[in-house]
């Protein structure tokens, strides 16, 4: 008998589709909200301002060390809520799947989706699943919105760094960026290499409580890098950045995997890291009480906002000198020899 | 991490500039050869510590930019054609040929596959059965070796559906080109650490003794290179020429005998087009008679039409070393990593990526 799995039917909104709702999302995404499966979810009125955002998640493995596309989905969003100062409140889930794509993978990534809703705090509240023909897609495509609250007083942005102030990163880069690519290659390394998948919103919460009016900018450098999200900041806010090379967090199986295919962990995505601006009178408090969290425990200082060449972003290296940090151009491609 | 730290430290790292600034006695010229040095010497910010006197110049050694724009176009037509796959490593993706790039035509739907060894696509033709798989073979005497030794291994498993695009060149054969250039006035040649690895530091006596230039083999850590650039000043400001190998820990005198073995039982010298310096003769490396059932254009026919290089692209000035990137009209122009014109801009060891993506204002 062959597997389980997803068939056209089940994106056709008729009794296929009410069966894999029922088995598979009330199952294990139920809330009350959710559970009337109306058109929309109706949210109670907010105190602050709504931050609202969308990202769609592609990956291929769907399957990875550290996580898998629903995990992804799930904090990727949180964490883009978070980089604005919002608590996050809830989130969509849209589906589209590949005809053939076997029933158990989609409900291990339910099922992960769920832990991760559990996990964060962050209910999904509406959702919607499509199904395309096979070789119209691959496995699972996952789109999440999501909506949070920004409390009175709050204003983080990448316009807000100032000449002088700090920049902190939570921990290691280009863990998942590597994880991924290494996969995807089918290279075997010595040593774990794991996705750094995780939400946010809770180290943001004691940042933002602890320091208020001292966090400028927050940034989780997924795509690009380090390196992209640092010339983000620098070109919003029309300042240079000088960065310390010796002082940049990365594990050494990410620097060895980096090393082999000839790529910069600078520029490697990251999923559960994040940049913070912070003024310089307040920065060792910020790293001390990113330190205390799961999320930061390896935080750094990494560098610091400075009146140089408006977008700009330098580093010094160990030989005391210096290099501009461009961002990426292109998905990185490995080197030839 | 072992084998990397080591080589990176800061301290000995100061201390080998502040050696560098005595060294340079007197206004010299130094070739780095290799593209990989030209990224690793400004990843590491030596450039901007250079003493007054020590001029770096580029030279020739990224494989994808001496690769001519009429071999891009062939390997660009062949992607397009019905069951054909490519297998390239990823630099060439990118690399404009006269009308678009690998890119462009995966776009459109030819098969194109990025792989990380030449063996990776020994196991496309046993994914594929329909298709024929062809191996652009773009590389110097690093990559070499193990295209030959995956046509062995296609030989002993009988595997028909693959074949080689070999455009492999030889790094002597261009570096004698360009000390017969009067115009280039080097004094010292940071010799390529892992070509070198296969061919031996004793490949570059010959150039130490006709050409009198100080030639120095180096790896590609922050230490390696200062060290490599001390002793180059230090040779060149006692007037001497030799060959001296910082890159022991990976680079013999002899070379890698059982490489060049399997080498030479693979392939022959051919004249090879490089862009930038036009037909260099014995400079290429053409699979034998003996295994043409692997070699792409002795199975498939394969047209070159000689292709014209971008108007106003002075890569071919910049690989000899004349010209260096800021001087080209396109450079952060037209020309950029997001969308360049000329080779130079898209290998990850190009010169003009390195000096787009490094370079502080000169």
């Amino acid at each position: 008998m062959s597997e389980k799995c997803i068939l056209l039917d089940h994106g056709s909104g008729g009794l296929a589709s009410q069966e894999l709702i029922s088995s598979l999302f009330i199952k294990h995404l139920d809330n009350p909200t959710l559970r009337g499966l109306e058109d929309s979810a109706v949210l109670d009125r907010q105190n602050g301002r709504l931050a609202f955002t969308t990202d769609s998640y592609v990956v291929d493995p769907i399957f990875f060390p550290g996580g898998d596309i629903g995990k992804l989905a799930v904090h990727g969003t949180i964490n883009d809520l978070a980089m604005r100062g919002a608590q996050p409140l809830c989130l969509s889930l849209g589906l589209i799947l590949e005809e053939g794509m076997p029933l158990d993978d989609l409900e291990r990534i339910i099922i992960s989706i769920a832990e991760a809703c559990r996990e964060s705090g962050v209910p999904i509240v509406t959702g919607d699943t499509k199904v395309v023909p096979k070789g119209k897609g691959d496995k699972i495509f996952i789109n999440t919105s999501g909506i949070g609250v920004v409390a009175d007083g709050i204003d983080i942005s990448s316009k807000n760094a100032r000449e002088g102030d700090i920049i902190l990163l939570s921990g290691t880069m280009g863990d998942h960026g590597i994880t991924i690519m290494t996969r995807r290659a089918g290279i075997a390394m010595q040593g774990q290499l794991e996705s750094d998948t995780m939400p946010l919103h809770r180290l943001v919460a004691r940042l933002l409580k602890e320091l208020p009016g001292s966090v400028r900018t927050l940034r989780d450098p997924t795509r690009g890098g380090v390196a992209t999200t640092l010339n983000e900041i620098a070109a919003n806010s029309q300042l240079g950045i000088e960065l310390r090379e010796e002082s940049l967090p990365v594990r050494p199986q990410v620097r060895a995997a980096c090393e082999l295919l000839g790529l910069e962990p600078l520029y490697l995505a990251n999923e559960g890291k994040l940049l913070a601006v912070v003024a310089s009178d307040r920065a060792e408090e910020a790293l001390q009480i990113m330190r205390e969290t799961a999320e930061g425990a390896e935080a750094t200082i990494i560098g610091r906002m400075f009146n140089g060449k408006a977008g700009r972003v330098v580093i010094n290296t160990p030989v005391g000198g210096l290099r501009v940090v461009t961002p990426l151009h292109g998905e990185p491609l490995p080197r030839i020899c | 991490m072992k084998y990397f730290d080591e080589y990176r430290d800061g301290s000995i790292a100061r201390a080998l500039v502040a050696d560098l600034q005595k060294a340079v006695t007197r206004p010299m010229r130094i070739m780095e050869v290799c593209g990989s040095h030209t990224m690793a010497i400004f990843r590491n910010g030596i450039r901007s510590i250079l003493p007054d006197g020590l001029e770096l110049i580029s030279g020739p050694g990224c494989p994808v930019c001496v690769t001519s724009a009429s071999h891009m176009d062939a390997f660009i037509a062949m992607a397009d054609r019905p069951g054909v796959r490519v297998a390239i490593f990823g630099d060439l993706f990118r690399v404009p040929g006269s009308k678009g790039s690998l890119a462009n035509a995966s776009s459109r739907g030819a098969k194109v596959d990025i792989v990380y060894s030449p063996m990776d696509a020994l196991d496309l033709a046993r994914k594929h059965p329909d298709d024929l798989i062809v191996f652009l073979g773009v590389g110097f005497e690093t990559t070499t070796p193990t295209i030959a030794a995956t046509i062995l291994a296609a030989k002993n498993q009988n595997i028909r559906n693959f074949v080689v695009f070999s455009t492999q060149k030889t790094i002597p054969a261009p570096l004698t080109a360009l000390l017969e250039d009067p115009a280039l006035r080097l004094n010292g040649l940071l010799c390529p650490g892992h070509v070198s690895a296969i061919i031996g530091a004793g490949a570059y006596v010959p150039f130490a003794e006709k050409y009198k230039i100080a030639c120095v083999i180096a790896g590609f850590e922050t230490t390696d290179l200062l060290t490599s650039l001390i002793l180059l000043a230090r040779q060149i400001g006692a007037g001497e020429a030799r060959v001296e190998n910082t890159y022991g820990r990976v680079v013999a005198w002899e070379g890698n005998m059982r490489a060049l073995k399997m080498v030479e039982e693979i392939f022959e010298p051919c004249d090879t087009e490089w862009r930038g310096l036009g037909c260099i003769p014995g400079s290429g490396l053409k699979i034998r008679e003996k295994y043409r059932e692997f070699d792409a254009e002795a199975r498939l026919d394969i047209p070159l039409t000689p292709a014209s290089e971008p108007k106003g692209c002075m890569c071919g000035n910049i690989l000899k070393g004349i010209n260096t990137p800021r001087e080209c009209p396109l450079f952060g122009t037209r020309c950029s990593p997001a969308s360049p014109v000329g080779p130079c801009m898209v290998s990850s060891e190009g010169t003009c990526a390195a000096f787009h993506k490094y370079g502080m204002d000169e």
